[in-house]
């Protein structure tokens, strides 16, 4: 009889399910089992796989530097908030002792709740909505900085941008992707430009636009109609390509292209797809440090496994992957355990100098929160994105206004 | 608002239109006659416009040479898709027609994921960046080579299917089915042919539109909605319906943009649709059926 | 008859004491089976019993879960006050999309497509809107996660479990109740021939209307589940297309128009899901996109070998006639 029998599968999947063996160990364990939770399918499929490149080199230098023993588990979730819960879940019942990723601040939602729900430390990597780190998670710590930091440092780097250059733009035209991240930066530049005495410059005209959009020619239009001297831009990929095509065809040459804090323009694919056209284009984003200690070793490492890459075109996404998965390395380490709770209260105390990204040490405050990331000023040069301000971490100097800049 | 900023984009949304006709004619053509809603129609675009890169790649073929092999190949493509898998679901109900393209767009995104990875692609041209310039007005090079092209397409499948007797053969189908089969004519092979000139048509476009976008996987979905809101506006199974719905959705969308806000621009689409919809359902240029 | 209702009961025992010995991982995937379970249930009222085909289904989940979030989080109105109200909206929706369309005599494709463009124009509209956060998401605070309040649907992934499956239950009990009953009868001969049921005397536009509203409103609890179990709703998520395809493909699956399709095809379809990942994880072969391509072949299969779904097919089996 079909039906019993399907009843009987039912009841036999959910008892295999239910029954495989939990590897939780509660005894001292000699590996620690990150779960990363990473996008690798999906339309952010691409920046997963770019995270990922941070994630496969650091078992090794981990080993290396702390002789500590760690062991990855990948699940893929697709870009899916739904499957992300499922997979977290799944994570956890396979034994990860420890959950990172997720890149995707819908999905760092859901994976908090699991995280917090089965009190298992969940560190993550990369996601900037500023809720995440509101809800009174215990479990739940992140080591990137808030839309709000982002925007705040961005904005501040744009005072040292002018200053270095001895520029005085007086307009600009904000430019934004419509969607969560865009949203979250144009709320933190509505709240801090008024305020900052540095940046003396007017918003002329502010255009929204749709991430999915394959057709930007309106956008641009209008941009160039009010006569900004340079563009303030928040923008994800695709549409940074398309902006930047845009202009060309429009015959458009500000002073420049500054983004406050977004992806984009420093990603490979810009570079690919523009060529020369990407050269001068500004991110101020978290970034690595590149004369720092551990960056040099973590590029060692990239740069044998990925023999055809540049560690640039990952730097913020697998550093941030490696410093998250570091962070639960180095817990492991002085808590001397995979108990949960117990690798939870020494990710608390983490205080960790040695690190690859800009910015103060790694320590955690009250919320899960690390304060002090920093940002550089990246701009693109010679189809690299390169670093040019703070002076400490530079290694060129900026260019602006740009040299084709005509003042229209 | 100053003149030549709304003309500027008054011509570009235009062009983009003609563009956006090109690629829902193809949708025309099928839904106009073989009734099935080719819920696959953006991702045989993307496939499109990932063999125009590869024959780039490999060739340093120019797309607009390219059109001929590609629709040659997704011609004879389409007709196997339909004979072979489409032709039984013709009288099944639509939930069912719409899950069977549901699932080959599935296998086309992802297959084509697994191909060619998640980044995007694109092929690199010196026309593509250039406009010309007539006063303050710019013309985009790769938008005017595309309308024109687009002009091209629908005024000889205008001819064929006016002028030829397997053009008229397949009108036969779409106007009056029974009546076809009693007078003898094959109707599924024509069904299937009808099916390959369309892919031929999404083809054309696809290799069009990669001069003007890069190409991921992921981005079929949203060009079949654009393609139906199009074909529905226009009116169904009108060669000059799809291209005067792609003007007119690419110029409302310009000028809401331009006017409004340029993030809410597909809204107006969709507005259009819904009130084409409920007071002239057959679309602008589509006869009652 | 007799065979239906003991099957049915111990699948519901099963589920019943199902927690007891799963994990968590289990849970969670046993709780969106049945969320798409009840769902496609909803779904399946104006599908199956009025013939309307809707794209769009995700505008009631989305509106239902905004409603009652905005109401919850802003004013402080618990979710048992916030559901009926956004029952009311999404019913009104409901009314009026079908009152378009019937009183304009659309129907087939292009009500799917006027269902499909509603969805569309509500999505980019609460992209804008900035009560509802906008694209950057509407946040609900999660006060505590131990102990079940199920007042205000505060609590641990299990209490959640036992009100999907209760709703589930609910909404199968229901369709069953209106199957037997006039209206039951109704739709059924509206939906074989609508000409013939007009010409008997029936109002097919009342009984339609019923059919579409009824739809909106079971979806609308969906979408209230929703907002409470994830707590947080982007508009690009929950009003996207893809979300109305995820709703609709259980009864597809599973057989549209039947009570036991929706349930059936959730649970196939996620196992089947789940299934692949891990046969790939198993073999190493984690490309991105297998998982879905052979997702994709397994439904071009069912869809073409098995044109009503799998429940008619295997109810042929076992020998109910419906």
């Amino acid at each position: 009889m079909q039906r019993r029998s399907f009843n009987k599968a039912v009841a036999g999947l959910a008892a295999a399910t239910a029954l495989s063996p939990l590897n939780r160990a509660f005894a001292q364990s000699q590996k620690l089992k990150v779960g990363m939770l990473l996008p690798l399918s999906g339309y952010l499929g691409f920046i997963g796989q770019s995270c990922k490149k941070g994630s496969d080199l650091a078992p090794g230098v981990i080993k290396e530097m702390l002789g500590v023993d760690v062991e990855l588990m990948y699940a893929d979730f697709e870009t899916n908030v739904d499957t992300a819960r499922t997979r977290a879940e799944r994570l956890i019942q396979e034994g990860a002792n420890v959950l990172v990723g997720p890149f995707d601040s819908g999905a760092a939602v859901a994976i908090a709740q699991v995280a917090e729900q089965r009190g298992v430390p969940f560190v993550i990597n990369i996601a900037a909505a500023p809720q995440i780190t509101e809800q009174g998670y215990k479990y739940v710590f992140r080591n990137f900085q808030t839309a709000i930091d982002i925007v705040r440092n961005g904005l501040d780097l744009i005072g040292d941008l002018f200053q270095a250059t001895n520029t005085v733009p007086r307009t600009a035209v904000y430019m934004h992707v419509n969607d969560t991240f865009g949203q979250a930066m144009t709320k933190g530049i509505g709240a801090m430009l008024p305020r900052a005495t540095r940046l003396p410059f007017k918003i002329l005209d502010t255009i929204p636009y749709d991430p999915a959009s394959k057709d930007l020619t309106v956008e641009v239009s209008k941009a160039k109609a009010s006569n900004p001297d340079f563009v303030l831009l928040v923008c994800r990929l695709n549409d940074a390509i398309l902006l930047r095509r845009e202009m060309v065809k429009q015959r458009w040459n500000p002073m420049g292209i500054i983004s406050p804090g977004s992806p984009g323009m420093y990603e490979e694919q810009y570079f690919k797809a523009l060529g020369k056209l990407s050269e001068y284009s500004i991110s101020n984003v978290p970034w690595y440090n590149p004369n720092a200690k551990l960056t040099k070793v973590v590029e060692k490492a990239f740069n044998k496994q990925n023999p055809k890459d540049k560690l640039e075109f990952h730097g913020l996404n697998a550093g941030f992957t490696f410093e998250a998965i570091l962070i639960a390395a180095d817990a492991f380490k002085r808590a001397r355990s995979t108990d949960p709770k117990t690798l939870a209260d020494a990710i608390r105390q983490t205080h960790i100098t040695d690190k690859m990204m800009l910015g103060g040490p790694i320590k955690f405050n009250a919320k899960g929160q690390v304060e002090g990331i920093g940002s550089a000023c990246v701009q693109n040069r010679n189809l690299l994105p390169t670093v040019v301000l703070p002076t400490n971490a530079a290694t060129a100097k900026p260019v602006f206004p740009v040299p084709d800049y005509k003042k229209a | 608002m100053p003149f030549d900023l709304v003309a500027n984009v008054a011509v570009a949304g235009v062009l983009t239109g003609l563009v956006y006709g090109l690629m829902a004619l193809g949708l025309s053509v099928i839904f106009g006659v073989v009734r099935v809603v080719n819920f696959a129609h953006g991702e045989m675009m993307t496939a499109a416009m990932y063999a125009a890169v590869v024959l780039f790649t490999a060739f340093g073929l120019d797309p607009f040479l390219a059109v001929l092999p590609v629709a040659a190949v997704f011609f004879a493509l389409g007709y196997a898709l339909q004979a072979a898998v489409i032709n039984p679901f013709i009288t099944r109900p639509e939930h069912s027609q719409f899950m069977l393209l549901v699932a080959i767009s599935i296998i086309l995104v992802n297959g084509l994921l697994m191909g060619f990875g998640p980044d995007a692609k694109n092929v690199q041209l010196d026309y593509q960046l250039e406009s010309w310039a007539l006063g303050k007005l710019l013309f985009d090079k790769a938008r005017v080579y595309a309308a024109l092209l687009a002009l091209a397409v629908s005024a000889a499948l205008f001819a064929f299917f006016r002028f030829t007797l397997t053009g008229k053969a397949i009108r036969a189908c779409a106007d009056n089915h029974l009546g076809a089969l009693v007078v003898g004519l094959r109707v599924k092979h024509l069904y299937s042919l009808t099916f390959g000139i369309g892919a031929a048509c999404v083809a054309v476009a696809g290799c069009m539109l990669i001069l003007l976008v890069d190409v991921t996987p992921v981005l079929g979905p949203s060009y079949t909605l654009l393609a139906f809101v199009i074909v529905i506006v226009g009116g169904l199974g009108s060669m000059g319906g799809a291209l005067l719905g792609g003007v007119l959705i690419g110029l409302s969308e310009a000028m809401a943009g331009l006017f409004i806000a340029p993030s809410a621009k597909s809204m107006f689409s969709f507005a259009l649709l819904i009130l084409v919809l409920l007071f002239r359902p057959q679309g602008l240029l589509g006869r009652r059926t | 008859m007799k065979r239906e209702a003991v099957g049915l009961l111990v699948l519901l025992l099963l589920l019943v004491f199902f927690p007891l010995f799963a994990s968590s991982y289990a849970l969670s995937v046993v709780t969106l089976i049945l969320f798409f379970a009840y769902a496609g249930q909803a779904w399946n009222v104006m599908m199956g019993f009025a013939g309307q085909l809707s794209l769009g289904h995700s505008l009631y989940v989305g509106v239902g879960a905004y409603v009652a979030a905005i109401l919850f989080q802003t004013y402080g109105v618990g979710p048992w006050a916030g559901v009926w109200i956004s029952m009311a909206a999404c019913a009104a929706l409901g009314a009026a999309i079908g009152f378009l369309a019937f009183r304009f005599g659309i129907s087939g494709v292009y009500f799917a497509l006027l269902t499909i463009a509603f969805a569309e124009f509500t999505r980019i509209g609460f992209d804008h809107l900035t009560i509802t956060g906008g694209p950057g998401g509407f946040f609900l605070k999660v006060s505590q996660r131990e102990s079940w309040d199920l007042l205000n649907l505060r609590g641990p992934p299990i209490m959640f479990y036992y009100v999907i499956l209760a709703l589930t239950a609910g909404a199968f009990a229901l369709c069953a109740l209106l199957l037997r009953s006039r209206a039951g009868y109704y739709w059924r001969a509206i939906r074989e021939d609508e000409a013939a049921a007009q010409a008997l005397g029936i109002n097919t536009f009342r009984w339609k209307m019923l059919a579409v509203i009824l739809s909106a409103a079971m979806t609308a609890v969906a979408g209230v589940f929703n907002a409470f179990y994830y707590n947080n709703l982007f508009p690009e998520q929950v009003f996207h297309i893809s979300r109305s395809i995820e709703i609709i493909l259980g009864p597809v699956i599973g057989g549209v128009g039947t009570l036991f399709g929706p349930v059936l095809g959730a649970g196939v379809l996620t196992t089947l899901s789940d299934g692949i990942t891990e046969l790939l994880a198993y073999y190493n072969l984690e490309i991105p996109g297998v998982k879905q391509v052979f997702y994709g072949v397994v439904l071009l299969l069912v869809v073409m070998f098995l044109p009503h779904g799998i429940w008619p097919a295997l109810a042929k089996r076992i020998g109910i006639f419906r």
